[in-house]
């Protein structure tokens, strides 16, 4: 390849652009973020993924400077950023409900943060003119926030907070109130004005397809903690841990005792009566460890005949069949009871596809489909 | 529209006849062109034109606007502060005691705030005069201005403030320019709340006003004391309309704004739809 990759977190010399170091915030009782590290790069679109009420927010808002952290150090360029007040950072952030203010036209809005720099007018009015074209906002730079769509106040909400050309750009659940087609449009934008203009962005989502979309790195979070930090694809693929590989995407988890049976390979005896699966792994198991193996649906084959030279085949009978267009998941009933999903590119028209309700059907997948994971 | 029962048409008029006779028959009189107040002699507006050449009352009358205008704005200033620290200053020690004392005024006898207001204007040596009605007034009108501020802001989207703070602003910049532009319909109708309280009040004025500096309400008590002129119905009608004004005015102010801000909400969700 040509081109090289974007990975300053697998290069020791690159300085982080934000440091976390073991950070603990507390609201009364309650803690909202346990001894937490971590480090963003310049020029990143890292993205923060966790269920509601795991702390992701208030991550964000203690870069802001809306929240300081009860123990340890947040810096921004290796300056540590705790007692400087939001409006002394080089930091902005677009929240959630956009916030625009209802009084101000869209112009107005854009300039509002570089009138507080007291920058002079013709600066000002070139910056916002570039904002407005960098949004295609121009047409509706005079209107007031409620005279524009949806889409457009989001759009807006971004250009202000782009305006001041911060080192750092916040993103509170930016698409959450856009609908799920303008939605995905608006990624690719988002992604694009990033790689545009340079700046690195944080972005806080529960949608882990948007994290997967958008982000260069995603931090899955749970309960004030992080449980990993790695590429989406390494998150997919790699999760490591069940939270997680439950979390991005759909899983089947087949859990039972690992047993080593060669280099890096082990059989999984995960219910009585049910052949063992076989998988590999690198990281090691004991004999008689609890494993768990996660393997995603669409690396499971379904067949009406017996393959050949599968390393894990079971027979079962198909339960029930969503159908959502592209894509068909079955979930295959087993003779014990369990049920496995297993999914297949709808490449053919409907009428020709052979497998239906109650059809006896043979589910398969090679030792390296899955991930073996101890929790 | 819906008709009305006759129930309904009767509880209505009794309810209104009870509330609206009394000052329909004062301004009526008002016009009255007889001496005599209970007698009615045909249509007159004499009793204004005498009014006008009444030195006292136009003295008191000056007095009362100058209290008023004075009172309320200083009512609105405080009023607005204490809503503001109230509701956006979270959770401080004696956060509730505090958001329950501003609201006491609102049902205390107005007697025993005028009687306080005397001892410890006699106490502190501050003569009786304009200045003692306009601190007076501005203690029982500012929780008023604070009550209607207040839920303004507590409607207030928190995280538009956040966005100023962030986009450079500090914290008084950020209630300049944004908070106190989105609140000013509830600032404005609060001001015209205290104006109009101001301008009627009778009893805590009278424990407040020295020799110095009467107002109209006091001076319209004590002139009745002396019997009932039709001087006074011409200028109690004045101040039925000046006041009805503004209260009409604040109200519908207020609707204008919870109306425009509907609208909006509207607008945007027929646009993002």
């Amino acid at each position: 390849m040509s081109q090289t990759i974007f990975a300053p977190w697998d290069d020791p010399n690159e300085k982080p652009l934000i440091r976390f170091e073991n950070v603990t915030k507390k609201f009364g009782e309650f803690v909202a973020i346990d001894d937490l590290s971590l480090d963003i790069y310049t020029q990143e679109f890292f993205a923060l993924l966790g269920p509601s009420g795991c702390g992701k927010t208030t991550m964000m808002r203690m870069l802001a400077g809306f929240e300081n952290p009860t123990r340890g150090t947040i810096e921004l360029s290796g300056q540590n950023i705790v007692p400087v007040p939001p409006n002394k950072r080089a930091v902005n952030m677009m929240f959630q409900s956009y916030a625009l203010f209802p009084h101000l036209s869209v112009r107005e809005n854009i300039a509002f943060g570089l009138k507080r720099d007291k920058m002079d007018k013709e600066r000002i009015e070139a910056r916002v003119a570039e904002m407005l074209k960098l949004t295609r906002l121009e047409k509706f730079a005079q209107r007031k926030p409620h005279q524009i769509s949806g889409g457009q106040r989001q759009r807006v909400a971004l250009a202000r907070s782009l305006a001041k050309a911060p080192k750092l750009l916040l993103l509170d659940e930016p698409l959450g109130a856009l609908d799920k087609k303008l939605r995905q449009d608006t990624q690719f934008e988002l992604m694009d004005i990033q790689e545009s203009t340079g700046t690195t962005f944080v972005i806080v989502t529960h949608d882990q397809e948007e994290a997967m979309t958008v982000a260069s790195r995603v931090a899955v979070m749970d309960e004030g903690r992080i449980i990993q930090v790695a590429t989406p694809a390494n998150i997919y693929e790699y999760p490591n841990s069940v939270y997680v590989a439950d979390f991005i995407g759909d899983v089947n988890i087949l859990e039972g005792r690992a047993k080593p049976v060669g280099e890096d390979r082990y059989e999984v005896l995960w219910h009585e009566g049910v052949a063992p699966v076989t998988a590999t792994s690198s990281a090691p198991f004991s004999d008689g460890q609890t494993a768990h193996l996660a393997i995603r649906p669409e690396k499971i084959a379904i067949s009406t005949d017996r393959p050949d030279n599968a390393d894990n085949a079971m027979e079962g009978k198909v339960l029930d069949i969503a159908y959502l267009g592209n894509l068909s998941t079955y979930h295959v009933g087993l003779p014990g009871g369990q049920v496995i999903k297993a999914q297949t590119a709808n490449t053919r028209r409907i009428a020709r596809r052979d497998i239906t309700w109650e059809d006896p059907v043979w589910i398969s997948w090679s030792a390296t489909a899955g991930v073996l994971l101890a929790e | 529209m819906r008709r009305l029962s006759w129930f309904n048409v009767t509880s209505l008029t009794l309810g209104f006849a009870f509330l609206y006779l009394p000052m329909l028959i004062l301004v009526i009189y008002s016009f009255n062109a007889s001496k005599l107040v209970t007698v009615w002699a045909g249509f007159s507006t004499r009793w204004y034109g005498e009014l006008i050449q009444n030195e006292a009352f136009l003295g008191a009358a000056w007095v009362t606007l100058k209290v008023a205008l004075m009172s309320s704005t200083l009512a609105t200033l405080l009023g607005t502060m204490a809503a503001y620290v109230l509701v956006r200053g979270g959770r401080f020690l004696g956060r509730t005691l505090f958001s329950g004392m501003i609201y006491a005024p609102l049902v205390m006898p107005e007697v025993i705030t005028g009687l306080s207001l005397l001892l410890l204007f006699i106490g502190i040596g501050l003569d009786r005069g304009v200045l003692t009605i306009v601190l007076a007034h501005t203690t029982f009108s500012m929780c008023y201005v604070s009550v209607v501020v207040s839920s303004r802001l507590v409607s207030f989207d928190r995280s538009l403030e956040e966005a100023a703070l962030d986009l450079g602003c500090s914290a008084w910049d950020a209630f300049r320019l944004v908070t106190l532009p989105i609140i000013a319909p509830a600032v404005i109708a609060g001001w015209l709340l205290a104006f109009t309280l101001s301008l009627d009040d009778l009893v805590i004025a009278s424990f407040t006003a020295g020799p110095s500096a009467t107002t109209l309400p006091i001076k319209i008590f004590s002139a009745v004391r002396l019997g009932v002129s039709p001087e006074i119905n011409a200028l109690s009608t004045i101040m039925i309309a000046i006041v009805a004004t503004g209260v009409i005015t604040a109200s519908l102010i207020s609707k204008r704004a919870s109306l425009r801000a509907q609208k909006e909400a509207q607008a945007a969700e027929r646009a993002s739809g």
